[in-house]
C-alpha cells in the first residue's frame, strides 16, 4: 500500500506542481493516474521512488516513511517504465533487462537466464535477445521497458505513459498484454496517462487529476461514469458530448448497440457466452 | 629516395622520438579533459569559467609557450617536458569543449531513467554517461591525436627531437627531399594514430556504429515513404 499524506511539491522555480495531495493506493491493484499534460502526474510518480521528493506532507510505502529510505536502494526495489523507454543504448536487450539485478549482484548467467525468461513474459521472441534498442520497433522496446522494470521482481511498478509513442494498434496490443500480466502477477502499479480510455481499460482505481495535482475524483471507472463529480469530469470522460451514452437498436432482429455518435458499438448478447 | 635509404636508420630513430613525444600529451590531454567537461557539462557556474580559460589557452602562441616552460616549470631548456607539458595544454584546451559537448549530448531520459531504475551517481558516469558520450569523445580525441602529432614538429626551433628536425636541417641545407620525408613521416605518423583510434573505437563501442546505421535506415525509409 502506498501512502500520500498532505503531499506537495514546489520545484524550486517556483512551480507548485503538487498542491496538498491525499490518497491510498491499495496494494496489488493498479491505480491510474490521469490528466491534461502539466497536472502533476510526473512529478506525483517521481515522488514515490525518491526521484523527486516532497517539499511538505510525506508518502509511506506500507509502514515506511520513504524519506528515511536510501534513494538508490529504493529505487532498485521499484520497477520504472518511462515513455521513450529510457533503454540504454549501448547494452543488448538482455542486459538492459538484466541491468537492475546486476546492479544489485546478481551473477551473470542468472541475471541472464531470468532475463530470456521475462522476454517471454512479455511477449517478445528470446531472438531479439543480442540486438540493441536502436534495432527495435517502438513497441518492442516499449516491451524491454516493461520487462526491465518487472526484473527485479519489484512489489511496485510505476509506469510514465508507457504506451503514449507508439502508434494505436500496438497501443492497444500492449495494454491488453499488460492486463494479462497483472492477471498473473498482481503487482501494485501506478500508471500515468492523459487518455481516458486507456485509464478505464487498466485502473482498478482511477485518479482524475486538474492543474496542481489537485484530484476532481477519485473512484473506479463505473464510479467516475455513473457518478461524474462535476462538469470537469464530465468533460474529462467524454460523458458531455454523448461519447459514453450507448443505445441499443433492433437491427433484422438483433440488438445492436450504439454509440453517441451513432456509430456501431458491438452486438449486444442475451447473456450466453459465445 | 636514395638519401632515405642511405639515412634510414637516422629517419626511424627521430620517428620513434616523434611518437614518444606525442603519446603523453594526447593521453594525458584525454584523460585530464574528460573530467574538466565533464564538470563544465554538469555545472553551470563552472562551465563559463573553464570553457573560456581553455578558449583563451589556445590562443596563446605554441612556440612562446615552449619557449617560456623552462621559467615555469624549472626545467633545462632542452628538456622535453616543456615540450610535452605545452602539447599537453594544448590539447586540453582542444578536448574540454568537445567533452563537454559530449555529455550534453547524452540523451536526458537515458541518464533519468538510469537513476530511475537504481544507479548512484558514481555508477551512472562510468556506465552510462561515459560510455554513451564515447563516439563524440573519440571524434575529439582524434582531432587531438592529429593536431598533437604536427605540432611535435615544432620541437625542432628549440632543439628537440622528432621529424621537425629534417624541416629544420633540410631548410639550413636547402635540400627539398629532406624536408619531404618529414612531412611524409609525420602524416604517415598521423594517419596510424588516427587508425588505431578508429579501431579502439570500433572494439570499445560496437553499438555506435548499429546506432547510426539504424538512423540512416530509418531517414531512407522515411524519405523513401514521402518520396512514394
Ligand atoms: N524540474 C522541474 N522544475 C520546474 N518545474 C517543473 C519541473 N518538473 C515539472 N515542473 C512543472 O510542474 C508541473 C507538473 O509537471 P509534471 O509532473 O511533469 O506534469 P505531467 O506529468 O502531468 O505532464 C508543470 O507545470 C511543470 O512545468
Ligand atoms: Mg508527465
Amino acid at each position: 500500500m502506498i501512502t500520500f499524506d498532505s503531499v506537495s511539491k514546489r520545484f524550486p522555480d517556483g512551480t507548485l506542481a503538487v498542491d496538498d495531495f491525499n490518497l491510498t493506493l491499495p496494494s496489488r491493484t493498479t491505480t491510474v493516474l490521469v490528466g491534461s499534460s502539466g497536472s502533476g502526474k510526473t512529478t506525483l510518480l517521481r515522488m514515490i521512488n525518491r526521484m523527486v521528493d516532497p517539499t511538505a506532507g510525506s508518502i509511506r510505502i506500507d509502514d515506511d516513511d520513504i524519506s528515511t529510505l536510501e534513494p538508490v536502494k529504493l529505487r532498485r526495489s521499484i520497477g520504472y517504465v518511462m515513455q521513450n523507454s529510457g533503454l540504454l543504448p549501448h547494452r543488448t536487450v538482455a542486459d538492459n533487462i538484466a541491468t537492475v539485478p546486476l546492479l544489485s549482484g546478481v551473477k551473470r548467467p542468472a541475471a541472464r537466464t531470468q532475463a530470456l525468461e521475462l522476454m517471454d513474459t512479455v511477449g517478445l521472441d528470446r531472438s531479439l535477445a543480442e540486438r540493441y534498442p536502436s534495432q527495435l520497433s517502438g513497441g518492442q522496446q516499449q516491451r524491454v521497458g516493461v520487462a526491465r522494470g518487472l526484473a527485479v521482481n519489484p512489489n511496485i511498478l510505476l509506469m510514465d505513459e508507457p504506451f503514449g509513442a507508439v502508434d494505436p494498434l500496438v497501443r492497444s496490443e500492449l495494454q491488453q498484454e499488460l492486463v494479462r500480466i497483472q492477471k498473473d502477477l498482481a503487482k501494485t502499479i501506478v500508471f500515468v496517462t492523459h487518455d481516458i480510455d486507456e485509464a478505464f481499460l487498466l485502473g482498478d482505481q482511477v485518479v482524475l487529476l486538474k492543474t496542481g495535482g489537485k484530484i476532481a475524483q477519485v473512484g473506479t471507472p463505473a464510479d467516475i461514469l455513473a457518478n461524474p463529480a462535476d462538469d470537469f469530469v464530465n468533460t474529462f470522460v467524454g460523458a458531455d458530448r454523448g461519447r459514453r451514452a450507448l443505445r441499443i437498436e433492433q437491427v433484422s432482429g438483433r440488438q445492436v448497440v450504439v454509440d453517441g455518435t451513432g456509430r456501431i458499438a458491438g452486438i449486444l448478447n442475451d447473456g450466453t457466452p459465445t | 629516395m636514395t638519401w632515405v635509404l642511405a639515412n634510414i636508420e637516422q629517419i626511424w630513430s627521430l620517428t620513434l622520438d616523434h611518437i614518444l613525444l606525442s603519446v603523453p600529451p594526447i593521453l594525458v590531454g584525454f584523460l585530464l579533459a574528460v573530467p574538466i567537461g565533464w564538470l563544465a557539462h554538469r555545472y553551470r557556474v563552472s562551465r563559463g569559467v573553464l570553457l573560456t580559460v581553455c578558449g583563451l589557452l589556445y590562443t596563446i602562441p605554441s612556440l612562446a609557450l615552449i619557449v617560456a616552460m623552462p621559467t615555469l616549470l624549472g626545467t633545462k631548456i632542452l628538456n622535453p617536458a616543456n615540450l610535452i607539458v605545452t602539447l599537453t595544454i594544448y590539447a586540453i584546451a582542444l578536448m574540454v569543449r568537445t567533452a563537454t559537448d559530449a555529455f550534453d549530448a547524452v540523451s536526458k531520459d537515458v541518464t533519468q531513467s538510469a537513476t530511475a531504475v537504481g544507479f548512484g551517481g558514481w555508477r551512472r558516469f562510468w556506465q552510462v554517461e561515459l560510455p554513451l558520450a564515447g563516439p563524440v569523445l573519440l571524434a575529439g580525441l582524434r582531432v587531438v591525436s592529429t593536431s598533437t602529432v604536427s605540432l611535435v614538429t615544432l620541437g625542432a626551433l628549440v632543439g628537440m627531437s622528432g621529424l621537425g628536425y629534417l624541416f629544420t636541417n633540410g631548410y639550413q641545407r636547402n635540400f627539398a627531399t629532406e624536408i619531404l620525408t618529414g612531412i611524409v613521416g609525420t602524416v604517415l605518423i598521423a594517419i596510424v594514430f588516427d587508425v588505431v583510434l578508429v579501431i579502439l573505437g570500433r572494439m570499445l563501442l560496437p553499438w555506435a556504429r548499429v546506432d547510426t546505421a539504424a538512423r540512416r535506415n530509418a531517414k531512407t525509409a522515411t524519405t523513401k515513404a514521402v518520396t512514394a
